[in-house]
């Protein structure tokens, strides 16, 4: 046994990959998720950051299909844009193995959603394996190399925000695995997925998960703890730690494998038990499951499926408590920094009433009073889309008013597609397009993105010019200016530019104060 | 202290007070006494100078990352403003750190109240004060040893 250590779970994952041999990891930031590829670049492993966490998946694949281990890791909601990659690639498979790194945000930390990524798993059919802390999330990242590797098949790792953002106890295993030799192997039939292709491996990705799922009534990594009393307990992740506090009286199954489900050891299990609870944050993925295998257990109150579980919920549910709960105090919320450049353009955009296509980013955050300078946000790149839907249907007086409201990451992630549309069916208003180009990602931390000219390792690489890439798609009047030196410049560009009915995209570039000084280093250095 | 219980202490106060950096000495300083622990903390907006928690739990076993309701043995508050928030989460005879106690002290420096809640936190713990030491030295870069010892020795001073 080595050195035990104390490792947040995202450190744990960083380090499991580095001891599971994995060649390379990729990612695009999001709470809670960034900081694994950032330690996992600190610590020795091949790491970067990726345009959108769709290019990461696909790059993740490549190296896959070089017959290296790979690891892509991303939030949630980030695995919609990656979706694509991952239902074909569950029929392709892989050679080497891969590893999708999910983290969830129950209880909405810092996320627009909180959807419940264990559904990808059935969508996909692709394996979920869910860590509870840190030790597990080291145990399970080399679990899943290891399946992946054994089935050729891409795994999901899913992490929740308390598996990832607490810290306890590590006892790395000492046996480090070599990094396998990448080597091509022409596969055609394996990896072109026209339709013919693609219906065999559809049959085989099927008979691969009934195989996953005989391995994980047997030797699969669940937990059991006979109880005391006659309750018996079904659960996983961190929700099985919150239930085993609140009710350490009862037996437990603690399932390491939520899909394919071991619906034997499952229903073994409550079969003598006088009552029965599945314990399970976020959606009732386990209880549905479990339910249409036979295995007679409750529905949980509706309202315990919002928001984070806790000890007290669990203990709520154990009693049959639906009582409404008492709310928690809100804190204080949080907001722009005090002369944050972003507070400038939104200061100008809430002066002339305009309808704000808002995006992600901390600039979100004028949304919020005083400024309440943003009329919507659904998801990175939305801006540009819903910006131009408005200007199409609303009254000209109206859709004159809409500008739509973007940050450099978030444009370097999903903006590009957006501003071909506006090329490609301009509405008969114009439209005006403000990047927000603070040259970092802020929100997340301050990573680095294609336009910051910096890698992952604040190493140099080929800076991408928003401004110019906006000209090549055929924007004619394209600006770049100093929103907090040039705020008057930039009210009379705008205002001129709503009364026209052309494209006119407006780049306002001024680093992030948190980030100026780092910035300013890196640019030292390079 | 009984050892074969979880104890839970709270950090709370608002983005960029040093609460992160608190509570990553005091899971460290448990860690190294040989303990189990757990320090769960909120990360992302609450960068931009919301209200930030960091629950930190130590014992035999510990279990839930996060404190139950009403179960917190020591609250460690450094904005004063964020006490009704976490009022609910104390024992009903757990020990409140407040940042109001600090105002009539000098401290070598301002921001480094953090470091002197955890000195007075120290006095009801079982871990000797070098071992403190030893980990705020490990933790901090050397220019801001002597700051951070001189303010970890203010805290523990003021409780006899």
């Amino acid at each position: 046994m080595a050195e035990r250590q104390l490792l947040s779970g995202n450190e744990a994952v960083a380090l499991g990959a580095l001891h599971a041999g994995c060649a390379r990891g990729t990612g695009y930031p999001g709470t809670p998720s960034t900081e694994i590829l950032e330690n996992f670049d600190l610590i020795g492993g091949e790491a970067e950051w990726a345009p959108n966490e769709k290019v990461a998946a696909e790059v993740a694949l490549g190296v896959a299909f070089a017959g290296a281990r790979a690891m892509v890791t991303m939030k949630h909601v980030g695995l919609n844009v990656a979706s694509d990659v991952l239902f074909t690639a569950a029929y392709s498979g892989v050679q080497g193995a891969l590893v999708f790194v999910v983290a969830d945000d129950p209880g909405l930390a810092s996320s627009q959603d909180e959807q419940d990524t264990r559904r990808y798993g059935i969508a996909a059919g692709v394996p979920i394996i869910e860590p509870a802390d840190s030790q597990e999330s080291y145990d399970f990242i080399r679990l899943a190399f290891t399946v992946s590797a054994r089935w050729k098949t891409p795994v999901i790792l899913r992490m929740t925000t308390r598996v990832s953002h607490t810290t306890s106890i590590v006892r790395p295993v000492d046996v480090v695995e070599p990094r396998a030799t990448p080597h091509f192997v022409r596969d055609i039939p394996g990896r072109v997925m026209i339709p013919g292709h693609a219906r065999i491996k559809h049959k085989a990705l099927r008979a691969k998960l009934a195989e996953i799922q005989e391995w994980c009534e047997t030797e699969g990594p669940h937990i059991l703890f006979p109880g005391q009393s006659g309750i018996g307990i079904v659960s996983s992740g961190v929700a099985s730690v919150h239930a085993r506090e609140a009710c350490p009286e009862a037996a437990f199954l603690k399932l390491g494998m939520t899909y394919p489900l071991p619906f034997k050891l499952i229903l073994n299990f409550l079969k003598d038990k006088a009552q029965r609870f599945v314990i399970e944050e976020n959606d009732p993925f386990l209880v549905e499951q479990i339910r249409a295998a036979g295995g007679d257990v409750p529905w949980n109150p509706e309202p315990y499926r919002m928001g984070e579980l806790t000890v007290d919920r669990v203990r709520r549910i154990i009693k049959g408590d639906t009582t409404p709960e008492t709310p928690l105090p809100k804190g204080r919320p949080p907001r722009l920094c005090n002369a944050c450049p972003h507070g400038y353009v939104f200061e100008i955009l809430k002066k002339h009433d305009c309808i704000v296509s808002g995006d992600i980013g901390c600039y979100t955050l004028a949304a919020l009073p005083p400024l309440s300078a943003m009329d919507s946000q659904i998801c990175m790149g939305a801006s540009i889309g819903i910006g131009l839907g408005l200007r199409h249907v609303l009254p000209e007086v109206e859709a004159r008013r809409v500008v739509s409201v973007i940050g450099d990451s978030t444009f370097m992630h999903s903006g590009l597609t957006g501003v071909a549309e506006m090329v490609f069916n301009p509405p008969p208003t114009g439209h005006v397009l403000i990047v927000l180009d603070n040259l970092t990602t802020a929100m997340t931390g301050q990573q680095e993105h294609p336009a910051t000219g910096r890698r992952l390792d604040h190493t140099p690489t080929t800076r991408i010019m928003i401004e110019e890439v906006v000209r090549a798609m055929g924007i004619k009047n394209v600006t770049v200016l100093d929103p907090v030196r040039q705020t008057a410049e930039l009210e009379d560009i705008l205002t001129k530019a709503l009364k026209t009915n052309e494209l006119t995209v407006i780049v306002c570039r001024q680093p992030c104060l948190l980030a100026a000084g780092r910035i300013r280093s890196y640019e030292q250095k390079a | 202290m009984k050892t074969n219980k979880t104890t839970n202490i709270r950090i709370a106060g608002l983005g960029g007070m040093g609460i992160i950096k608190s509570s990553q000495v005091l899971a460290e300083v448990l860690f190294r006494a040989g303990y189990d622990v757990k320090k769960a903390e909120v990360h992302g907006m609450s960068q931009r100078g919301g209200s930030v928690t960091s629950d930190i739990r130590f014992g035999t076993e510990v279990l839930s990352p996060m404190i139950p309701n009403a179960e917190t043995d020591f609250l460690l508050i450094l904005a004063p403003e964020e006490i009704d928030i976490h009022r609910p989460a104390l024992r009903p005879n757990g020990v409140l750190i407040n940042a109001q106690s600090f105002d009539a002290v000098t401290l070598p420096n301002k921001k480094s109240l953090n470091i002197a809640m955890l000195g007075t936190l120290s006095r009801y713990l079982e871990i000797p004060v070098e071992a403190w030491n030893k980990t705020i030295c490990d933790i901090f870069p050397e220019k801001l040893h002597a700051i951070n010892l001189a303010s970890f020795e203010v805290g523990r001073n003021m409780v006899k």
